[in-house]
């Protein structure tokens, strides 16, 4: 059951040292930035994040790695024109790496979530990516076996909820939100707006609450995103 | 159909030209995605009565073109990460649809940039393989494995005058045998069952490039 917290460090208080965190975004589009301050704030250590990117500029998750918090992070598309902080990190040793394609990234969370216990991908055959990995010929075609990822704790944005939890995003800030929330064994949620049980068209809800543990009002989202999703 | 463009063969394709070459091979009603740089440009030479609807690998079918100033919206971007905008029709997804889309065999064309192509078209474009080099992989193994056609967008040599059109790829693979044409500034290549074929060449002949390349073209 979904409950609504009083602030971004209520919803991540409870966090261990060395828990796998899933950390929703696409760049910045989607990135649960206040969230991820509370992660600063909370001190935890020796963090495994997962996430396609690995921050922008020196907010957010770049913050998170900046502070030393991460041991390791699982990615797409670490590289970035404003990556330094990782970039940095990573030549100097002091952050591993795993990187994972994209779309192999997106279903192995949707596997953990939907209790598969691994698939067969045709992603990577033949790639330095695919290199001590399972391999099987199905029908004539090559693949390699893909395990999940399951998270100790997600964190993610999306733009409105009901107080059951049931989530509406916007735009491309979707990514990898729903798929992270039904991955993670506590999902926390950033919102800009807290509605009444019956306000969301059940038609429209993209995450249904069952996803979901905690919700936080962040307060502040800019008048053209408000603008946007009012249309 | 469009037309095909006319373009002087004797004379290398300038960038905007081999984009607009690739648009007006894509057929109507396709579903498409743009890498990030040069093939993005494909874009902007699309006949809007194509009904080609572009797909981006963050989330959305219906991408429009580059947001500017009030159009701006932090929550719409592509995959490059610049502001973009919704065409009417749009539809936004989670990044496990995005990739079920290209992996499921829906998107009918991906077109890619390259640092090497193999004349089996094996294609290398994620990593260049340097000791110091931080890797990204992104979407285009997803990519360059599920999507019907794969075309590949870049300039035929290298900084150092090397070809990247290669009898086998020195950089790491992004997939295998997954390439079926190849555009370049100095010619249009199709990869077949039985050899690369030369559709076009332009501001080279075809025998000089036979021999600049190694390659022996067979025809379609």
């Amino acid at each position: 059951m979904a409950t609504v917290v009083r602030d971004a460090d209520e919803a991540v208080a409870d966090i261990q040292d060395g828990s796998i965190v899933l950390i929703g975004g696409f760049g910045p589009a989607g990135q649960p930035v206040e969230l991820i301050d509370a992660l600063i704030r909370s001190g935890v250590k020796e963090l495994t994040v997962v996430s396609n990117n690995a921050g922008n500029g020196r907010v957010g998750l770049a913050a998170l790695l900046a502070n030393g918090q991460v041991r390791k992070i699982i990615c797409s598309f670490p590289r970035q024109a404003d990556s330094y902080v990782f970039d940095e990190l990573y030549r100097a040793g002091k952050v591993e790496l795993e990187l994972v394609p994209q779309g192999n990234l997106a279903e192995r969370m949707r596997a953990a979530g939907a209790g598969i216990g691994a698939f067969f991908s045709p992603t990577g055959v033949g790639t330095p990516l695919a290199e001590g990995k399972e391999g099987r010929t199905i029908g004539g075609r090559d693949y390699v076996l893909e395990y999940p990822i399951k998270g100790d704790l997600a964190l993610i944005k999306a733009f409105r909820a009901d107080t059951l939890g049931n989530l509406v995003y916007r735009k491309t800030a979707r990514n990898f939100g729903p798929v992270m929330a039904a991955a993670a064994q506590v999902t926390a949620v950033q919102v800009s707006e807290i509605v009444d049980p019956g306000d969301i068209d059940p038609e429209a809800v993209v995450t249904p609450g069952i996803f979901v543990d905690r919700l936080v009002k962040i307060a502040g989202v800019s008048p053209l995103a408000a603008r946007g999703a009012a249309r | 159909m469009i037309t095909q463009p006319a373009f002087d063969a004797s004379r290398p394709l300038g960038r905007d030209d081999l984009a607009r070459l690739v648009a007006a091979d894509i057929p109507a009603g396709s579903y498409v995605n743009l890498g990030i740089g040069l093939p993005t440009r494909v874009a902007d030479f699309l006949d809007s009565s194509s009904g080609v609807i572009l797909h981006s690998e963050n989330g959305m079918l219906g991408m429009g073109p580059r947001a500017y100033g009030n159009e701006i919206d932090p929550d719409l971007i592509n995959a490059g990460k610049l502001p973009v905008t919704e065409t009417p029709g749009a539809a936004y997804f989670h990044a496990a649809d995005s990739f079920a889309m290209m992996r499921g065999g829906h998107l009918d064309v991906c077109v890619l940039g390259a640092f090497q192509v193999s004349f089996d078209g094996d294609l290398a474009n994620w990593h260049t393989g340097a000791a110091d080099a931080v890797p990204a992989v992104g979407g285009a193994m997803d990519l360059a494995m599920g999507a019907k056609h794969v075309f590949v967008l870049m300039t035929l040599f290298n900084k150092d005058a090397a070809p990247k059109l290669v009898p086998k790829c020195t950089y790491p693979l992004t997939a295998v045998g997954c390439v079926s044409r190849v555009y370049t500034d100095h010619g249009v290549f199709l990869v077949t069952d039985h050899g690369v074929v030369a559709r076009q060449t332009y501001g080279m002949r075809e025998d000089d490039l036979a021999e600049r390349l190694q390659l022996r073209f067979v025809t379609a």
